[in-house]
């Protein structure tokens, strides 16, 4: 088994998510992380999609996600074919900032990216590995909430779906 | 401006849609009532059921190689397609099933007859839509046949709010040529072709499998050139059934778990598999584990996704088979492999002394299926369609009929939906009343669709219907009586008087109990002007062999 990243490009039309992801579903394959966003080019969506499988079942996937009609095109890769970050949110008491948490956010590099009257929210990205730790780090001091994106991700190898629609007989 | 239920109509007339089986209820009623005006350029056909309905656009498409249209109101009658359309997505039918919705304004409400057909269909169709406004009608309906028909056929539905049939706009029918983010075919890459030529022309025992995909790319020439020219022993699946003349000197039979005995003796033996349309369905190849493993595996196929599915190959051929095979014609030698083809006629000659014997000129005991099939190969003509059900008398039919043209063989493979049969032989039999359409079904089967007995006496199509009535579901009993200790756990049906159902909706209907009584019935049945419903009592514990146990391999096909 292996984590995945899939990048899907999809025409941004209604219902396509969920034809991507019954894929999965009918196969009983957990998806560990999605994100959808326009992408940079108008009009097409990119699907990032996390999964720890075989390789038969990422080509098999891969394979089935090509053949909606709706999109576009499918990639995948290995952890080390892309590089990806997850944006996690961490809320916490007003009152356990004290200086041992201030050291913690400085080793970090976190952000504070709000304070209130009863909280302050921490902002930190980086692998799931990373953001764990913090979470981990953050729990003794009365951590009140924790929200975690799924993965963004840029591929390594070379691919343009620009190309590929310009390349249509 | 027109209606949108004008638009939905005059669509499928610009698609050239001859039928429109269909059933009405109030969210489809503004279509309805626009078919009341184009029922000269377009013939509406009203069903039992919805599912009658899905089959019968199925049973047309299929012998007729065009998409079938179906046409439903929402909810139940939009839920009574699902069986077709999961049909219809495994078996790659042509098939544009348009479904009434509530008003846009009462989507997600639950109102009355409101259900998500989006989300239901999505699994069991190639592409499905949901139209809420009346411009969106027509580019939906192109877009819809293209995908249907383009590349490997599938099932597509469009479901169309109430607001978007009634409300009026422009009709200005474009067709849809392309979709930017579909390829539905390929070009074939002529380094692949040299690759594949190479391992057959050095090949000593190469062996064809052959399925849906010579008659749906319409190559049945090009296999049979190809055969004519390397003298390769080629076998076909069930849906390939037809595409390749069973007298052909290279055909060998038919594979998978009832299939004929040599091929799937064989598959195991041949040093390279040529696969030309066909999905390795788990029914073809038993267990996967000991399927073919010493073979170099040629794959000719249109869907990218069959490539190494199920059987991983060696050279996968990508594109249309019509044009792969044609190609491969020239690149190949001419060949002859009669030591080869020997070992196939002789395990030939043990099926036929083993089994064949016994299922077709059986002389005392209960009728077999087998002999109602001899005799109607003996009255039927060349190009007649034979539309199956599913169970025991789907596989003995598929077996034993004289399969002499392409599209004759009209079956729930993929699937295996009981009650399909009937009202695809419907269909089938609309698109050409003068092609015999004989639809052969069991006593289960046939009583999941029965009603469509309605359809058959309204629209006078002349479909012969035989019923191999075993009292059984047989083949479950079959399996009970093989691997559950003949433990007939509801299998056993306490049957109606079919004679007396057939008449009641006036159609001419003979039971047959006795052997002597049945070539007499079935020449009777042939020369009938009309749909004909004949009853053969079969024997009551009959068995299906050759077979390939679940979990099997092809090697391990048993004759008894």
């Amino acid at each position: 088994m292996n984590r995945y990243t899939i990048l899907v490009y999809t025409e941004n039309f209604i219902g396509i998510l969920n034809r991507i992801t019954i894929i999965f579903t009918r196969r009983g394959i957990n998806i560990s992380a999605l994100t959808a966003s326009e992408s940079r080019l108008d009009g097409i969506h990119k699907i990032t999609i996390e999964a720890t499988v075989t390789e038969e079942q990422i080509i098999q996937l891969v394979n089935q996600i090509e053949k909606i009609i709706d999109v576009i095109k499918a990639y995948y890769f290995k952890d080390d074919e892309v590089v990806y970050q997850e944006i996690a949110l961490y809320k916490i008491p007003f009152d356990s900032l004290d200086p041992q948490l201030e050291k913690v956010i400085r080793q970090f590099n976190a952000h504070i990216i709000a304070a209130e009257k009863e909280f302050v929210v921490l902002e930190f990205t980086g692998h799931k590995e990373d953001t764990q730790a913090l979470l981990e780090i953050l729990k003794p001091f009365n951590l009140l909430e924790f929200s975690r994106s799924g993965r963004v991700a840029i591929a390594k190898p070379k691919f343009s779906v620009q190309e590929y629609l310009n390349n249509q007989t | 401006m027109i209606r949108g239920a004008d638009i939905v109509v005059r669509s499928l007339i610009a698609e050239n849609a001859e039928y429109i089986f269909g059933y009405p209820g109030g969210a489809i009623m503004p279509v309805y009532d626009a078919l009341y005006d184009y029922a000269d350029q377009v013939k509406h056909v009203l069903t039992r059921h919805e599912q009658g309905a899905i089959h019968a656009a199925q049973g047309y498409a299929r012998v007729s190689g065009k998409v079938g249209v179906a046409l439903a109101t929402s909810g139940p009658g939009a839920t009574n397609l699902i069986t077709g359309l999961a049909d219809a997505l495994i078996d790659s039918t042509p098939l544009v099933c348009i479904t009434g919705q509530v008003a846009a304004h009462l989507l997600g409400t639950d109102a009355f007859q409101e259900t998500d057909m989006m989300g239901l269909s999505m699994p069991g169709t190639k592409w499905n839509i949901q139209v809420r406004s009346v411009e969106e009608i027509a580019p939906a309906i192109a877009k819809g046949f293209h995908i249907a028909r383009s590349g490997r056929p599938g099932p597509v539905l469009i479901d169309i709010t109430k607001n978007a049939q009634v409300e009026f706009g422009e009709f200005n029918y474009v067709p849809c040529l392309g979709i930017r983010s579909y390829r539905p075919y390929v070009t074939v890459e002529l380094p692949k072709i040299q690759e594949a030529a190479l391992l057959i022309n050095e090949a000593e025992r190469p062996f064809v499998l052959f399925g849906q995909g010579v008659v749906i790319g319409k190559a049945e020439e090009e296999l049979k050139a190809f055969l004519d020219k390397t003298g390769i022993p080629a076998a076909s699946t069930l849906l390939g059934s037809g595409s390749l003349p069973e007298s052909h000197p290279s055909y060998v039979g038919k594979l998978g778990m009832h299939g004929n005995y040599s091929p799937n003796m064989l598959t195991n033996k041949c040093d390279v598999l040529i696969a030309v349309g066909m999905r390795f369905d788990d029914r073809v190849t038993g267990d996967l584990k000991r399927y073919a493993k010493q073979a170099k595996v040629i794959h000719l196929e249109l869907d990218p996704a069959e490539i190494n599915k199920n059987v991983k190959c060696t050279v996968p051929i990508l594109g249309d088979c019509k044009q792969s095979l044609s190609m491969l014609i020239d690149a190949v030698k001419p060949n002859s492999h009669p030591e080869w083809m020997q070992r196939f006629r002789e395990f030939e000659n043990e099926e036929r002394e083993a089994v064949m014997g016994k299922d077709l000129y059986a002389t005392q005991g209960g009728l077999h299926m087998g002999e109602v099939i001899r005799l109607i190969n003996q009255y039927k003509e060349d190009d007649a369609v034979l539309v199956t059900d599913v169970g025991q008398h789907q596989m003995i039919a598929w077996r034993y009929f004289d399969y002499k043209k392409t599209r004759t063989q009209v079956t729930s493979g993929g699937l295996g939906t009981m009650g399909f049969a009937l009202p695809a032989a419907l269909g089938a039999q609309l698109h050409n009343y003068n092609r015999q359409v004989i639809c052969v079904v069991g006593d289960g089967g046939i009583q999941m669709t029965i009603q469509e007995f309605g359809t058959i006496m309204q629209t006078k199509a002349p479909v012969k219907v035989v019923l191999l009535n075993n009292n059984y579901l047989g083949m479950v009993r079959q399996w009970q009586q093989m691997f559950f200790d003949k433990r007939y756990s509801f299998t056993e049906l306490e049957n109606p008087d079919f004679i007396k159902i057939a008449e009641a909706y006036r159609i001419k209907a003979v039971k047959v109990t006795e052997r002597e009584e049945l070539s007499e019935a079935v020449a009777q049945m042939f020369i009938h002007d009309g749909p004909f419903f004949l009853e053969v009592v079969v024997e009551k514990e009959d068995n299906v062999f050759p077979m390939i146990a679940t979990g099997c391999s092809v090697e391990e096909v048993r004759l008894s």
